[in-house]
């Protein structure tokens, strides 16, 4: 029982805090490549016609509940995991966090809602609702990030570079599984929407970084590091592989490495951090951790139910995989 | 300026007495979704492919609409209640990040399978996509209640100092997480959930009954599948319930003092139908002491001792701060007479069944159309019973709700996002009132030409409107 006593020791000598820090960060970015096209297919639905529209909610449809699933799985394991860390970091963002969670309560009810009625102007005010919600949701997390990283609250310029960052990303995991999905027109247009979407990406982050490296000090040192320079050519890879992906039509590999940019995104928001977690506090990893009775039941948990999940979505993806078949509208 | 504590406290209040309709949908439809399903797939009545097609429409709606009111709770507790989050979140956060990667992840997974993946999954497959929806839910009060149970009857945990801040410290995981509340807060709930769908389908049925001819045998099937499951939950439900006030009064005796609108510790107390204060400025306090009220003598003293009309329960005055007394007091009593009133209505109904004037005697149709949300109303007033009845504590007897909101917050911040629920809220259940009204109006799904051919393209276009 010493690891499950009032005087438990971290499960098999592991890091524990590390351990989780590590995976916090990981179902972030799981959120971000996963619901990161649902958002992204919310953001181009603004410029498809009516028809398309109903594809591009079809595409999403079996999925995106699922994927938001992430967020609030990450939440739970800060909360869990780092309770100092969650609420001061929730409480200082407070207007920030209420908007993304009105952004998101807006994008999940639309497409629910704008099928109840063949009426012009109830599907127009969904569909507004629908872009609106999956673009500021995606900008307004990124904003959160960028508050977390160089422990501000409110909204600077640094909030709003990373919110575009994250919303660039979005686009361009959107574009490239709509590619995957949809029939042959819409798949060439998702494509080159991909494409642009990539570069513009990869535009984007290289200024911000340049501005951060610039304008905010705190961060030279790590921007500087081996690590986050290996980030940097890690996400240019990416980046690349994604443009040639697209161009030669080979959806899962483009899908592969616009999804392992959210990661490589991530990975630089953890280099930024450790071995603080909370830089407004200076809370580090190992001050902010919970005890160790509590993580080994946790880390018990979480050893037992994410294979379970990683083959529950498996199992959603396989029943759901190829394109959209002709009668499945939304 | 306005007090950040008491806007956090009805903010939060506001958020979950909406949020939590959603989940009792959910959690209640669950078990006739999966016994439609099962009839459908392996039955030869194809009214049940038309009930699980029709039901899980509703169900879908109200899902998302749980899912995005829930990620409010999950967030207010970093957001509004920053000081409970830091100091029981080291006990408090597990099962909440449990509940999200056990339950959730498994109801919103298979329920992407249950409603879009019937062309591509086989029967058993389909049935055990919709078993997996409905185990995701009820995991999910699981673990919700597993939390909540600890704030009611805090133990198996030590006040420890961690970078100088007080927090909750977890010692023996078994007397946390496995509370005694549990059971009987599990219990409570799930059967509540269950009897409010019922109550609600039936409801329904006897009104669609009157309007809908051409649907006759759709909604007669919903009617009695209704009857069959009130008629064994409502029952439960006060025998239950009655084992689980006693629970109260043994472990939170002052919960209990508040229900009953005990002050001082007497013996012989009476069980007030209603009472009311003897002055007008009573009735401007809720923790005022002179009443006036009507009941059965003995008949609190007779619930909490479990049968001794003479046994002594104690007062409010014993305890250090008391909750608004006229809040639980009134909460408490609407929730048991509707309690009472179910079973009433389960017995009516299962009577004229019985008697073959089911369909016929119109006074218990009024009866059951009028009672169609009253289960709602009932989970409503019973959860401010075992909420409002716990305060002024957060966590009973260990942190106080004014301790428990976060410093940084300020009130102009607090009064703009509450406004904003307010309005956003309303918005929300007025168009979910006139989605699920519409989906209703449209009335079940048309039956497929041929049996056991799942109506695809043109069909399902059709069944979501869009096609006409």
């Amino acid at each position: 029982m010493s690891y499950f006593g009032p005087d438990a020791t971290p499960l098999f000598a592991l890091p524990l805090a590390e351990v989780w820090f590590v995976a916090t960060l990981a179902f972030l970015a799981t959120f971000l490549f996963l619901d990161g096209f649902d958002f992204g297919i919310g953001i181009l639905y603004a410029g498809r016609s009516d028809a398309e529209r109903e594809t591009l909610l079809a595409v999403i449809g079996p999925f995106w509940d699922g994927n938001e699933v992430w967020l609030v799985v990450f939440g739970g394991a800060l909360f869990a995991a780092f309770p100092p860390v969650y609420a001061a970091l929730f409480s200082r963002n407070y207007l920030l966090l209420f908007g993304v969670l009105f952004a998101l309560g807006l994008r999940g009810i639309a497409p629910e809602f704008r099928e109840q009625r063949d009426d012009d102007r109830w599907r127009r005010i969904w569909d507004a609702s629908f872009v609106l919600g999956s673009a500021g949701a995606p900008f307004l997390l990124g904003a959160f990030a960028a508050n977390w990283v160089l422990g501000r609250s409110g909204f600077g310029i640094p909030s709003f570079a990373v919110g575009l960052t994250v919303v660039l990303l979005c686009v361009t995991e959107g574009a490239v599984f709509l590619a995957m999905k949809a029939d042959e027109t819409l798949g060439a247009d998702a494509r080159r929407l991909a494409v642009r979407g990539a570069l513009a990406y990869l535009v984007w982050v290289v200024i911000t970084l340049a501005y951060l490296y610039a304008f905010v000090p705190a961060t030279r040192a790590t921007l500087s590091s081996i690590g986050a320079v290996a980030a940097v050519v890690l996400a240019l890879i990416l980046v690349a592989v994604t443009v040639f992906a697209a161009r030669h039509g080979s959806d899962h590999v483009a899908l592969a490495a616009a999804g392992g940019q959210s990661y490589v995104l991530v990975i630089l928001i953890g280099l930024l951090l450790y071995p603080v977690v909370d830089p407004a506090s200076g809370l580090t990893v190992s001050e902010a951790f919970v005890p160790p009775l509590v993580a080994n039941l946790m880390t018990v948990a979480g050893i037992v139910l994410i294979p379970v999940i990683v083959f529950n979505l498996a199992v959603l993806y396989r029943v759901f995989a190829g394109p959209i078949r002709g009668g499945e509208t939304y | 300026m306005v007090d950040p504590v008491f806007v956090s406290r009805l903010q939060f209040a506001l958020t979950t007495i909406v949020h939590i309709v959603f989940p009792v949908v959910s959690m209640g439809l669950a078990p006739f979704l999966v016994y439609f399903t099962y009839k459908d797939l392996w039955g030869a009545d194809p009214v049940y492919g038309q009930l699980r097609r029709f039901w899980s429409k509703i169900f879908a709606v109200s899902f998302v609409v749980g899912t995005v009111t829930g990620l409010v709770l999950e967030f207010e507790f970093g957001t509004n209640f920053a000081g409970f989050a830091a100091f029981a979140g080291p006990l408090f956060g597990g099962p909440l990040a449990v509940e999200g990667m056990m339950a959730f992840f498994l109801e919103a997974t298979f329920l992407g399978v249950f409603l879009f993946g019937r062309e591509r999954v086989g029967r058993v497959g389909y049935f055990a996509a919709a078993v997996l929806v409905a185990l995701g839910s009820w995991l999910s009060a699981i673990w919700i209640l597993v939390a909540n149970s600890w704030m009611q009857n805090p133990q198996g945990f030590v006040i420890a100092s961690q970078n100088g801040h007080r927090v909750v410290q977890l010692v023996d995981p078994v007397a946390a997480y496995l509370n005694p509340r549990f059971p009987w807060m599990f219990f409570h709930m799930q059967n509540a959930a269950v009897l409010s769908v019922a109550l609600g389908m039936a409801g329904l049925a006897v009104y669609r009954l009157d309007v809908d001819v051409e649907h006759e045998t759709f909604w007669k099937t919903s009617l009695k599948v209704a009857l069959v499951v009130l008629m064994i939950t409502a029952p439960l439900q006060v025998v239950q319930g009655d084992g689980y006030a006693r629970h109260v009064y043994n472990t939170q005796p002052e919960k209990f003092a508040a229900m009953e609108a005990v002050y001082n510790t007497e013996s012989y107390v009476p069980e007030y139908i209603f009472a009311f204060p003897t002055s007008l400025d009573g009735f401007r306090n809720p923790r005022t002491k002179d009443l006036f009220g009507l009941g059965i003598p003995g008949g609190a003293s007779w619930l909490a001792s479990g049968g001794d009309s003479h046994a002594t329960i104690q007062g409010l005055t014993e305890f250090q701060g008391t909750p608004p007394v006229a809040i639980v007091f009134w909460s408490f009593r609407l929730m048991v007479g509707m309690g009472f009133w179910f079973v009433l209505l389960a017995f009516w109904a299962g009577y004229r069944w019985r008697t073959g004037e089911l369909y016929e005697d119109q006074l218990l149709h009024r009866a059951l159309r009028y009672s169609a949300v009253l289960g709602f109303v009932a989970v409503e007033t019973g959860w401010i019973v075992t909420e409002v009845g716990r305060q002024p504590w957060v966590v009973q007897g260990v942190m106080r709700t004014s301790n428990a909101v976060s410093p940084s917050l300020t009130g102009t911040e607090a009064v703009f996002t509450l406004s904003g629920f307010i309005v956003g809220y309303v918005a929300l259940l007025v168009v979910y009132i006139y989605v699920v009204s519409r989906i209703v109006r449209e009335g079940p799904p048309d039956l497929p030409t041929e049996r056991g051919d799942e109506p695809t393209g043109d069909d399902a276009v059709a069944a979501d409107g869009s096609g006409r």
